[in-house]
């Protein structure tokens, strides 16, 4: 493991080596310094030592639950990390992302899928100001002005409906839990209520996208909550 | 106990008796008594001596109860023995030393010492005597040696009584004797023992100070001695015979003999039973007690119907059947039951009545004798008890109501005045008729007595008013005696013939009442179909019949739980102990038994041959019906029903689990074959295109290879597809599926299908209709875009490429509606419905393959959410999939 210092580095947790073995191979194209670990206190130890810029942590390691791990680690760093949990485990991701993870991949994954939010969260994490513009194929969102635009043509948004958008596409290409979007934008009292959140994803579709049944802006991550799309 | 004279194998009843007596010998402890004439012949010393014998043998011996009263000999003997300490139990203030059984028990040695077998316990002890505290022990596993004195074995009681003149009450079964392994007659000549006795070297209870005198005078010491050597060798004979008879050894066998006895709750009856034990003894035979129940004999008051119990109780304890039989004449009852059971001969008592009793009824031994036909009778001297005793019998007269004799005075004088009537135009002969009517009347109407009132006031008028010389009480024509005889006995016969009827009658309806009283219970315990209903069933029934509160314990780990209760019948925890050891040692406990007799209720065991299942407990209104025999009858048969009852819903259960486990295993069977083939084939595509691409010697070319590559990508997609189908079949079938409902919005829910298979849809046409403002639906958004998934993957699957497909949605007042239409070949109508069963797959079209879970998986899941999936074929061709979830 080369330290060339001007690489984005990528810290590798998983205790199957068949995977290390992937993720090495599928990451090593010259674009990262990768650093591995195969358990949590390794893991811990590592993000010390390596400071990595994107963690991928997988949750099922053998001495400590992921969880566990994220939480330590955001006690002294905002690191993004992104979790690697299998199918049908729901309930794992958004407990991880609530206690602070950034982003999940479910596996099996593909590299495209990889790479793409190895990339969202290193351009949050290296970007310090946040683009006052934001703009997605027919897409504007002028965040400074609080205008949308849509093919050239303005839409009209209720002012929670834009404060919806602002915070998705702040967060762009990472997802983002029901829990944290109900918390930030209704306040923590509307927890126990998301069909609020629901009711305003439609209407937001229905503005915004072509078909609202096939949206390819705002996307649903079943049973964890919503992304933006950042990149076609 | 009987040998077939012709082949020399031993009969199979004697082979059943020794593998059965091994078995008992394996798991019982064994018994060596130490037997004695009298007190101080030293049996606790000799007994003693054999355990320290043992223990130097290497043995682990412990004495439970040894009595040495002081004599140093004895003293001597038990140091170095282990002595487990004595109960205390309190009687009367008092504290007296009794036999801790569950020490004993507790501490398992191999064998152990107690003393004096006939001793009675304390009450308030388990058990009332301690040859049953003995029998617990044995029962345990742990050998056991004791001593006993002859004259306190049951079947000798009355002989010793006989011989001593002072009545031994402690008595003990003879059966303990009949079962011993080992018996050691501890013999001294009576001079000795009197010697003994002069130096005071025999212990003797101070009270008993004057009787023991009148006890040890050598005549009786000598005959109590041979009792006691005929005894012993009448043991050893049996030891002897049960061993030729094992190994086939031919010996002169007597014919086999079977002997009954009754028992009548007279005071005879004791020592008529003990007699029958004794010529049983003899003739090797086996032997019945009956006890007839006629409706008269039902109404005795409650001393006879202890007697009764008492006799029948001493019988089994000596030994023999026991049976008891509802009939209206006794004597025929005994040789009709004497006939069906192959009995040889009957053993009755020669009463001591005065002739003329005699004449008038015939005593019942009379009547058995001429019935008796084949059958030896033996008739056993009953003397020593004054004859007085016989009235003992106390019938509890039903007190003729006086009016009844009012009655005949009315009838007499209404024939009188008829025939006064018809007089002038009658001859007295047929006025004899209207008198004969009165009579008759009187005879079924009334009592025996006012009958027969009837019939001699009938003579007396007739005779008065009709029969010249008129007004006057005398007879001119002799003839009229026979009249008047005629009229008497007219009255008498059929009085005589109602009561018989009346009684039969009676007898009739109470049989009738028992057996619709178990017809009820039977019927409602084959409709029961669980623990719960047997239970109701059970306590409604029998507390009807009886008139008692029922409770019913099931065993559940260590203790004994109530499965059922009568109400306001509460039992603390003494009477949950009660119940345990009934339960633990299969036998009935409580109230009226001789165990634990101071229990509120009466417990039985509930048990079929193959297992024992709980334990009933019986409250009865008097305390007397516990030891009724009418009563006790009825509950053992309850007993039975119940008991099978709950044998069948327990079996019941068994094969329904059975049934679940095959289900469950041919399932499984059938999962691990097709996962056996979808896990291999999307293997060999993946494992050849990457092998061909490892392989340097074959050249292939960028368009080959990407080929392979994509070949191999979409079988590995394929595998994982599969992997996750199997995953849900397996927490669905576990009943692991956890629906997380929330309201959702079924855009999105179908966005979310779409995405899931948006490589598929490329090039395919899926159009979406939803009905305007559908609600939020509540459901668990991953499992059913899962549906839909599934629904849709099938739809991309069968339809031609170039066909529609359609997803509609949309409410009613009840229901969410969603539809996946495609234009495939559809489905055969009759297979339209297991197409949702695991591992149906369509036979058309060919190269679609599938793992058959898909469907099924979806019906599980929305089922899982109370909602219903159904296949249509469409008009104009396709499928039709319909789910309605609940809003």
């Amino acid at each position: 493991m080369t330290k060339e210092t001007n690489l984005p580095r990528i810290l590798i947790v998983d205790d199957e080596p068949a995977i290390q073995r992937f993720l090495k191979t599928a990451l090593a194209n010259g674009e990262f310094a990768l650093f591995q670990a195969e358990n949590g206190h390794a893991a811990l130890s590592a993000a010390v030592t390596t400071k990595p810029d994107v963690i991928l942590l997988d949750l099922g390691l053998p001495d400590l639950d992921g969880v566990e791990v994220i939480k330590r680690i955001r006690q002294w760093s905002q690191v993004p990390i992104i979790v690697l949990s299998v199918r049908d485990r729901e309930a794992d991701k958004v407990h991880a992302l609530d206690a602070g993870a950034d982003d999940y991949l479910t596996k099996p994954f593909g590299v495209g899928e990889l790479l793409a939010r190895i990339r969202v969260m290193l351009r949050r994490s290296l970007q310090q100001t946040p683009e006052p513009i934001f703009r997605i194929d027919e897409l504007e969102v002028d965040l400074a002005r609080r205008l949308v635009l849509l093919r050239n043509e303005t839409v009209a948004l209720t002012p929670t409906e834009y404060e919806l958008l602002r915070l998705l596409v702040a967060n762009a290409g990472k997802v983002m839990t029901h829990r944290q979007i109900l918390k930030q934008i209704w306040g923590a009292v509307y927890l126990e209520q998301p069909h609020v959140l629901r009711v305003n994803i439609s209407n937001l579709r229905h503005k915004l996208e072509k078909d609202a049944s096939r949206p390819r802006y705002i996307l649903t991550e079943s049973g964890v909550g919503y992304r933006f799309r950042s990149e076609f | 106990m009987s040998l077939s004279h012709e082949g020399m194998r031993p009969s199979p009843e004697a082979m059943l008796k020794a593998a059965q007596a091994e078995e008992r010998g394996e798991e019982r402890g064994k018994l060596k008594i130490f037997l004695g004439y009298a007190a101080g012949v030293g049996k606790t010393y000799t007994m003693l001596e054999a355990a320290r014998q043992q223990q130097q043998a290497g043995r682990d011996v412990v004495a439970a109860y040894v009595e040495s009263h002081g004599r140093a000999e004895t003293d001597a003997l038990l140091e170095g023995l282990e002595i487990l300490p004595k109960a205390q139990r309190e009687y009367q203030g008092v504290l007296l030393p009794e036999l801790d059984i569950d020490a004993a028990l507790a501490r398992k040695p191999q064998i152990v010492l107690i003393d004096e077998l006939a001793h009675t316990n304390v009450l308030g002890s388990r058990h009332e005597k301690r040859w049953q505290d003995v029998e617990e022990i044995l029962a345990a596993g742990i050998d056991v040696y004791t001593t006993v004195n002859v004259q306190h074995f049951e079947s000798l009681n009355d002989i010793v009584t006989q011989i001593t003149g002072i009545a031994v009450r402690e008595t003990v079964p003879d059966s303990i004797l009949d079962r011993a392994t080992e018996v050691k007659l501890v013999d001294i000549p009576p001079e000795e023992l009197l010697q003994r006795l002069r130096q005071g070297k025999v212990y003797l209870p101070e009270q008993a100070a004057w009787a023991a005198q009148k006890f040890f005078r050598p005549g009786n010491l000598i005959a109590l001695r041979e009792l006691s050597l005929r005894r012993t060798a009448a043991w050893v004979d049996d030891e002897m015979r049960t061993y030729m008879e094992t190994r086939a050894i031919p010996g002169p066998w007597p014919v086999t003999e079977r002997l009954l006895v009754c028992a009548s709750g007279s005071p005879f009856s004791e020592k008529l039973i003990r007699t029958t034990r004794r010529l049983a003894d003899e003739l090797k035979a086996q032997w019945v007690t009956v006890y007839i129940e006629t409706p008269s004999l039902a109404r005795q008051q409650q001393e006879n119907r202890e007697r009764v119990w008492h006799d029948l109780r001493l019988a089994e304890s000596l030994g023999a059947e026991v049976a008891t039989i509802t009939a209206t004449s006794v004597a025929e009852a005994v040789i009709e039951y004497a006939v069906r059971h192959n009995v040889t001969r009957i053993v009755v008592g020669k009463p001591a009545k005065s002739r003329w009793i005699e004449i008038l009824r015939p005593p019942i031994v009379d009547q058995i004798i001429r019935l008796s036909g084949a059958i030896h009778v033996h008739v056993v001297s009953i003397n020593g008890a004054p004859q007085k005793t016989e009235r003992q019998i106390v019938k509890s007269k039903q007190a003729v109501p006086w009016f009844q004799y009012l009655a005949s005075l009315v009838l007499v004088a209404a024939a009188t005045a008829l025939s006064g009537l018809v007089m002038p135009f009658l001859s007295p002969t047929n006025m004899v008729m209207i008198y004969l009517l009165a009579v008759v009347v009187a005879a079924v109407q009334l009592s025996l007595k006012p009958a027969m009132l009837t019939a001699a006031l009938g003579v007396l008028a007739f005779d008065f008013f009709f029969v010249a010389p008129r007004w006057t009480f005398t007879v001119n024509d002799t003839e009229y005696i026979f009249t008047f005889l005629g009229l008497f006995s007219v009255g008498v016969v059929i009085s005589t013939l109602v009561a018989k009827a009346r009684e039969r009658a009676e007898a009739l309806r109470e049989r009738e009442l028992q057996t619709e009283s178990l017809y009820y219970l039977s019927r409602d315990l084959a409709a029961a179909v669980d623990m719960g209903s047997i239970m109701a069933a059970v306590i409604k029934n029998i507390s009807e019949t009886l008139d008692a509160q029922l409770a019913i314990l099931i065993p559940h780990g260590e203790q004994m739980d109530i499965a059922a209760i009568s109400k306001d019948l509460i039992l603390d925890n003494k009477e949950l102990a009660v119940a345990d050891w009934s339960f633990r040692n299969r036998r009935q406990a409580g109230v009226g038994t001789e165990t634990l007799g101071s229990a509120q209720l009466l417990y039985l065991p509930l048990h079929t041959t193959a297992c024992f299942l709980g334990v009933l407990g019986v409250k009865l209104e008097k305390i007397a019906d516990y030891r009724s025999p009418h009563h006790r009858r009825l509950l053992d048969a309850f007993v039975t029903q119940i008991s099978l009852a709950m044998e069948r819903v327990h079996l019941a259960q068994q094969a329904e689990q059975a049934q679940v486990l095959q289900a469950r295993e041919t399932l499984e069977r059938a999962l691990l074959n097709s996962i056996s083939h979808d896990l291999r084939t999307p293997l060999v595509s993946i494992i050849g295109a990457l092998s061909s691409l490892r392989d340097e010697h074959l050249q292939i070319n960028d368009t080959r290879s990407q080929d392979l590559l994509n070949g191999a990508w979409d079988e590995a997609e394929r595998l994982n597809r599969f992997v996750g189908n199997l995953l849900d079949m397996t927490r669905l079938e576990a009943g692991e599926l956890r629906i997380n409902k929330e309201p959702c919005d079924v855009q999105d829910l179908i966005g979310c299908s779409l995405a899931a298979l948006e490589q598929k849809l490329e090039g395919r046409d899926v159009s979406v209709k939803l009905t305007e403002g559908l609600p939020l639906v509540s459901m668990d958004m991953v499992l059913m875009t899962q549906v839909l998934v599934n629904l849709l993957d099938n739809a991309l699957k069968y339809s031609p490429a170039d066909s529609f497909i359609e997803i509609r949605a949309q409410t009613n007042t009840k229901y969410l509606i969603v539809e996946m239409l495609d234009r495939g070949p559809g489905v055969p109508e009759h297979d339209l419905q297991r197409v949702f069963d695991k591992f149906y797959r369509l036979p058309v079209p060919e190269g679609v393959n599938g793992t058959g879970l898909g469907l099924s998986i979806c019906k599980g899941i929305v089922e899982a959410h109370q909602g219903t999936i159904l296949a249509e074929n469409r008009s104009g061709g396709g499928l039709r999939i319909t789910c309605q979830l609940p809003l």
